[in-house]
């Protein structure tokens, strides 16, 4: 057993720190969130000349292969700088691709940062569950049309391309008949409206209107998307439990700082015990999700689906509580500078918010964990 | 990042897997696992099993009968000693004692004490906890004042102590004791090892909620201890405690037996039936039991992370340990209650206590479970109250 990162892992933690300490302050971001793009290509280049654009993409299309707990070093990272640029959005598209098994060229073009993506998935009615489907795929020649809306895609206007969840056959919610397809976002008949989500991400609602792709654009086979779209959005959790713990421990120590140097009735307001055990309560959520990142992100490397789904249900379960928690307690610590827009901490706070609701709130990820084998029947996981 | 046994750790898992199938006692098993109540002779019989193999104190070096084992396999073989219910063997002597006197004792002390404790000659209580000094330790009033008699050198002890836990079993005792009123509190504090048997101390037994007798008073009253009893310096005592206090590390969270608990209580809802249903598809109860699942699957985590900085000095982690071990431990106990409902309800000490005969008709399993939950209440206040390792948190690893 060890639970020591790697030298490379090390070298990209630091460089990304290094990146947000020089590039990326408070204030920088600030401008970029409030700017038209809501994003920054000055960013996107330096994270593509990081490697960070290549780490997850595959070898063989120019990446380096990098695993679930490479990316959680980097996602980390993401999370303590609060950084806004696509590049959640861009590597669980570029996941999906790669679990797809086609598509190399785009691959190619992500490794090199030309190509960001977004994933068009949830809609009006879907909540939390990506099965239920209307947007529908109907068969036009050698291709497909594509008519539905999908909702606060993610990043979807900046996007280059779209991976979307449609429906070829098989009920709304069911998980028969559904394909991934790849679609630029210029495609004629496709029209976005782009706004700002309340942690300062853009995300955007999107209209297909009689949209053509040809066979080509699906991902993986058509009608069995699903085992791609469960195991990419397991993916998906794992970066968010990453980038919500790399939150959580700037947010943290910002809470702590202020504690020290805040004085009240004649001394640092750390000093007083219903301050210091609340404090102690962060910690120990903070150690907790800590623990659960890791545990999901050596879980994604599992060929086993249920064990997957298991440990990504609890981590995410488990960091939504702790994200709850130490964002509410570290705005209450904060007193009146915590409900302010200046400080970062209520930033982070909102960040941890919108990451709550991302892939799957606690309830649905408990949910998810009892349906799992072993938690109901007589068969006992691993946890036996 | 592996979160793999090595071949080793996994070898050394079967080993010990295999020692507890053949020499784990049925009934000995039957009653860890049915949360039945321990006699004194229970827990000296699997002492002795341990003791026979090598194995009965884990975390002791070699030269003094340790097994030599790496931090990794003692946390293997703590959690398949749980895995499998077994009595835990008593930490005053093996756990508390022993690593007192190995790091500060005199040679003559190591030589006699370490092996009645390895042997279970000597059984061992804790004399810590006063009626004036519970959270605050050091605040302990029971003094020893030094003299000479035609005997030799000795200290006169008088005071109380108070939670003493199976003081009616014991053997020796060791004690925190004022030998310096004239100093700071925490400066006049020395570590005394005390023989049950001396004359002048008086055993009282507290019963607690559950109507077990599980802790004690006990009462000095001049009693002489010979000088050679002193552990390290004089008024040194209190470094020696925290030192003692810092040594229990992982095993602390009990990730092992409350996997076992676990197990047994997803047995219950699954027996058990509401609405027509097993209880366990109950979304109300199912949602609880899965919340305590997954924090237990995020402690064990955390308790692996800590193991894997074992080189370093024991840490104020393990008041993390503490706090999250112990509150599952109490949840799990609380869920076990709600699982069985009513059938809680009838309470029959005899039966706790080991006899064959249930006084009512059947559900033996349930027939524990609320002097169970009831006795657990304990666990978030012994050892250092929960609140006191929040103080810890904050003090040793926030610095506030």
């Amino acid at each position: 057993m060890d639970f020591n990162f790697n030298p490379e892992q090390t070298q990209f933690a630091d460089a990304l720190k290094r990146w947000i300490a020089r590039d990326y302050s408070f204030e920088a971001r600030r401008a970029i969130v409030h700017s038209e793009a809501g994003v920054s290509s000055a960013a996107w280049a330096t994270l593509a000349e990081l490697g960070m654009t290549a780490l997850p993409v595959p070898e063989a299309q120019g990446g380096f292969s990098g695993s679930a707990v490479d990316m959680l070093v980097v996602m980390q990272e993401l999370g303590r700088g609060l950084v806004v640029e696509p590049y959640f959005a861009t590597v669980l598209g570029a996941e999906f691709l790669r679990l797809g098994g086609k598509h190399a060229g785009l691959l190619e073009q992500v490794a090199s940062g030309e190509l960001t993506l977004a994933c068009a998935l949830g809609e009006r009615q879907s909540r939390h569950d990506m099965f239920d489907i209307t947007t529908r795929a109907m068969p036009d020649g050698d291709g497909y049309l594509l008519n539905g809306a999908k909702k606060v895609v993610l990043h979807g206007a900046q996007a280059g391309m779209l991976v979307v969840s449609a429906r070829i056959s098989g009920e709304q919610r069911g998980e028969d008949g559904i394909s991934l397809f790849v679609v630029p976002l210029d495609a004629v008949g496709l029209r976005s409206v782009d706004y700002r989500t309340l942690d300062g991400l853009r995300a955007a609602d999107i209209v297909f209107d009689n949209v053509r792709v040809d066979a080509g654009a699906v991902i993986g086979t058509p009608g069995a998307g699903w085992p791609i779209l469960d195991a990419g959005l397991d993916y998906g959790a794992g970066l968010l439990c990453a980038e919500a713990v790399g939150a959580m421990e700037a947010i943290f120590d910002a809470t702590l700082d202020y504690l020290k140097t805040r004085q009240q009735f004649g001394a640092p307001i750390g000093k007083f015990q219903a301050l210091q055990h609340r404090m102690a309560d962060m910690y120990i959520h903070l150690e907790q999700a800590r623990s659960m990142a890791l545990l999901a992100a050596v879980r994604l490397g599992s060929s086993d689906a249920a064990e997957r789904r298991r440990a990504v249900s609890a981590a995410k379960y488990r960091i939504n509580q702790a994200a709850r928690f130490i964002g509410q307690q570290a705005v209450q610590l904060h007193g009146g500078m915590g409900v302010t827009d200046e400080l970062p901490a209520a930033h982070y706070f909102k960040r941890l918010a919108s990451i709550e609701l991302t892939l799957g709130d606690a309830d649905h990820h408990l949910a998810r964990f009892i349906a799992q084998p072993g938690f109901t029947d007589e068969t006992e996981g691993a946890a036996a | 990042m592996d979160l793999n046994y090595s071949d080793e750790d996994l070898a050394f898992r079967s080993e010990v897997r295999a020692f507890l199938a053949a020499q784990l006692p049925p009934d000995l098993q039957h009653k860890v696992r049915s949360h039945l109540r321990l006699s004194k002779e229970d827990s000296v019989r699997w002492h002795k099993i341990l003791a026979a193999q090598g194995w009965v104190a884990p975390g002791w070096p070699v030269e003094f009968g340790g097994p030599g084992w790496t931090p990794t396999q003692r946390h293997v073989f703590e959690e398949e000693c749980a895995r499998a219910g077994t009595p835990q063997i008593m930490p005053f002597g093996v756990n508390m004692v022993a690593p007192v006197i190995m790091a500060f004792g005199s040679p003559e002390q190591k030589a006699y004490y370490l092996p009645r404790i390895l042997s279970c000659e000597d059984w061992w209580c804790q004399g810590y906890s006063e009626p004036g000094a519970g959270s605050d330790l050091a605040s302990l009033k029971t003094t020893a004042v030094r003299g000479t008699d035609s005997e030799g050198e000795h200290y006169i002890v008088n005071g109380q102590k108070t939670w003493t836990t199976l003081a009616q079993h014991a053997d020796m005792i060791f004690c925190l004791v004022r030998t310096d009123t004239g100093v700071r509190k925490q400066e006049g504090i020395s570590f005394l090892l005390i023989d049950m048997h001396s004359p002048g101390i008086t055993v009282r037994p507290i019963i607690m909620l559950d109507e077990d007798h599980e802790v004690n008073e006990v009462f000095f009253d001049n009693v002489r201890v010979p000088i050679a009893n002193l552990v390290g310096q004089e008024n040194r005592g209190w470094t020696y405690a925290k030192y003692l206090l810092g040594h229990e590390r992982t095993g602390i969270a009990a990730v092992g037996r409350s996997k076992r608990e676990l197990a047994f209580l997803k047995g219950l809802a699954r027996r058990e039936s509401k609405n027509g249903k097993p209880l366990i598809a109950d979304p109300l109860f199912a949602a609880k039991l899965a919340n305590l699942e997954i924090e237990l699957m995020a402690l064990e985590m955390t308790v692996l992370r800590v193991l894997s900085k074992a080189d370093k000095a024991p840490g104020p982690e393990a008041s993390v340990l503490k706090v999250r071990g112990t509150e599952i431990q109490q949840m799990l106990t609380e869920l076990m209650v709600e699982a069985v409902g009513p059938m809680a309800l009838p309470f029959d000490p005899a039966y706790l206590e080991g006899a064959n005969e249930h006084s009512v008709f059947d559900d033996d399993d349930a027939a524990p479970l609320a002097s169970y939950y009831f006795n657990y209440r304990k666990t978030s206040i012994y050892g250092g109250s929960n609140e006191i390792q929040r103080n810890i948190i904050t003090q040793m690893i926030l610095g506030l």
